[in-house]
């Protein structure tokens, strides 16, 4: 059991990676504000969604688990409120196409 | 397994570190605030790769805590915006 | 393995504060620092000082970035009149600052040999404190003076950013935080995150005598709240005038200060705790020191007073 748990891990948390990685490349590579943001919020929901997910199965008690979702789930809203604001932002001070 | 999640927090210590040349190339502060998200949110995944692989729980806090404040910074630019204007003095262009 | 990641943070770090000095826009100096703080709260959590981590995170995170935006904010009118410090002022205080690193830095990196350090004796003595975070024990038992000068600090704090009132303002209200475009998303954000951060804040403060965590952190955490609801208009900051704030500003230092002197009557010494006591007068001093500092930080950001006293 405790092998397919940890399978599960390692394939979860490595699939977040890949996000992460995807959240860089697109901040780093994409050619205007906007776009960059859609790349950050990437990372910000799946990366960090599937390193939790996968750290669930390791966590040593139920308080922690629960605290690693209320984490996500804090995350999933700030972040998307601070996109917006972003994009807001970029909106008001960058001339549109 | 702790020692895959050290790597894996290795790691994304040093994607969302390469995401801070965003920081340096702009070109408009928001582009900079981005890096600065991704690197809060990588902060929040470091914390908690390292809280489960070396078993110290209390690191669980330190992601809950800038999960919380993620967003400050976003909000917090709008009030170093020209034209936000405050009562204290005109800062209309 | 842990090299790397210690050599990759270290070379973050100081790329970010090489950044946060060279960079000519002060928002974008803002942002770096902001970007050096959380670097600063990963070192930390590296070198398994969780207290530390939280701190920085709490404060680089959300206080830090606040203040030094709105002093942007502040100075954009005072830089449109063309009223900008003199050639003299700005070397002058660039020099300042360099001496300040180089003594930084002449204390950090030459340490005496052997390193003077407590730490077992402290660590012998601790369980007569009752406390299972040793960080809490050591700043409320052994430098517990410490943390009291440290408070009434920033009640000093306080009344310094008051005393940069213009005299018709006078106990009025600081200038308002509010963003000047109205925004959906920020509205919704003040209002469904301070319940949950009310409760983070008050569970670091508990949580602070036994484990990493602690006043300062909860009350950081608590005043971001507050700042929070104020940028996005649905709290005014406060009169300066009105003695109920003035009161909690003061409630959490003269909770300690009562614990000191009672400490007197009841062990002995200012400040001295009976040990079968110890725990609950520890928990009640930081549970007012926390609201205090809570109101502090938002009242130090708010600044001072901008408008004249409502009759």
């Amino acid at each position: 059991m405790s092998v397919v748990l940890d399978a599960f891990t390692v394939i979860t948390v490595t699939a977040g990676l890949v996000f992460f990685l995807a959240g860089t490349v697109g901040l780093l590579r994409f050619p205007d504000a906007l776009t960059r943001l859609h790349a950050l919020t990437k990372a910000d929901n799946l990366g960090l969604g599937l390193i939790v997910l996968g750290l669930l199965p390791q966590c040593p008690d139920i308080t922690s688990a629960l605290k690693l979702i209320a984490i996500w789930v804090l995350v999933q809203f700030a972040g998307a409120s601070a996109s917006q604001l972003i994009a807001q932002f970029v909106r008001r001070n960058e001339p549109g196409p | 397994m702790p020692e895959f999640l050290y790597a894996a927090a290795a790691l994304v210590l040093l994607l969302t570190g390469l995401g801070l040349m965003r920081m340096l190339w702009g070109p408009s502060p928001a582009d900079r605030l981005m890096a600065a998200q991704l690197l809060g949110t990588g902060g929040g995944a470091i914390a908690l790769l390292i809280a489960i692989a070396s078993g110290t729980m209390a690191i669980i806090d330190i992601a809950l805590t800038l999960a919380l404040l993620a967003a400050f910074a976003a909000v917090a630019l709008t009030l170093g915006e020209p034209g936000t204007k405050t009562r204290a003095g005109e800062g209309e262009q | 393995m842990s090299l790397l990641v210690d050599l990759v943070l270290v070379a973050l770090i100081l790329m970010a504060a090489v950044w946060t000095v060279l960079v000519r826009d002060r928002r974008d100096a803002v942002i770096a620092f902001i970007v050096l703080g959380l670097l600063l709260s990963l070192v930390w959590m590296r070198l398994y000082a969780v207290d530390v981590a939280l701190t920085e995170a709490a404060v680089g995170g959300g206080a830090t970035g606040l203040v030094l935006l709105r002093a942007c904010a502040r100075l954009l009118p005072v830089e449109a009149e063309g009223r900008l410090p003199g050639p003299g002022t700005q070397i002058a205080a660039g020099l300042l600052s360099a001496i300040a690193a180089a003594g930084l830095a002449a204390v950090v990196l030459s340490p005496p040999v052997p390193y003077p350090s407590l730490a077992a004796l402290a660590a012998e003595n601790i369980h007569q404190v009752g406390l299972g975070n040793p960080v809490t024990a050591v700043l409320l038992a052994y430098r517990s003076l410490d943390t009291l000068l440290e408070k009434v600090v920033l009640v000093l704090a306080v009344i310094g950013v008051w005393a940069l009132t213009p005299d018709a303002f006078w106990g009025g209200a600081p200038g308002s935080l509010k963003s000047k475009h109205a925004s959906g998303a920020l509205d919704l954000l003040a209002r469904v995150l301070p319940p949950f951060g009310i409760v983070v804040g008050i569970y670091l403060v508990w949580n602070g005598a036994d484990h990493p965590g602690g006043t300062f952190q909860g009350g950081t955490v608590l005043a971001a709240m507050w700042l929070l609801m104020m940028m996005a208009d649905l709290a005014d900051p406060p009169e300066i005038r009105l003695k109920r704030l003035r009161r909690l500003v003061v409630f959490g230092p003269a909770v300690f200060i009562a614990a000191g002197f009672a400490g007197i009557f009841m062990s002995g010494w200012f400040l001295s705790y009976p040990p079968d006591y110890a725990k609950p007068i520890i928990v009640a001093v930081e549970a007012a020191l926390a609201l205090s500092i809570a109101v502090i930080l938002g009242l130090l950001v708010a600044g001072p007073a901008a408008e004249p006293p409502k009759r």
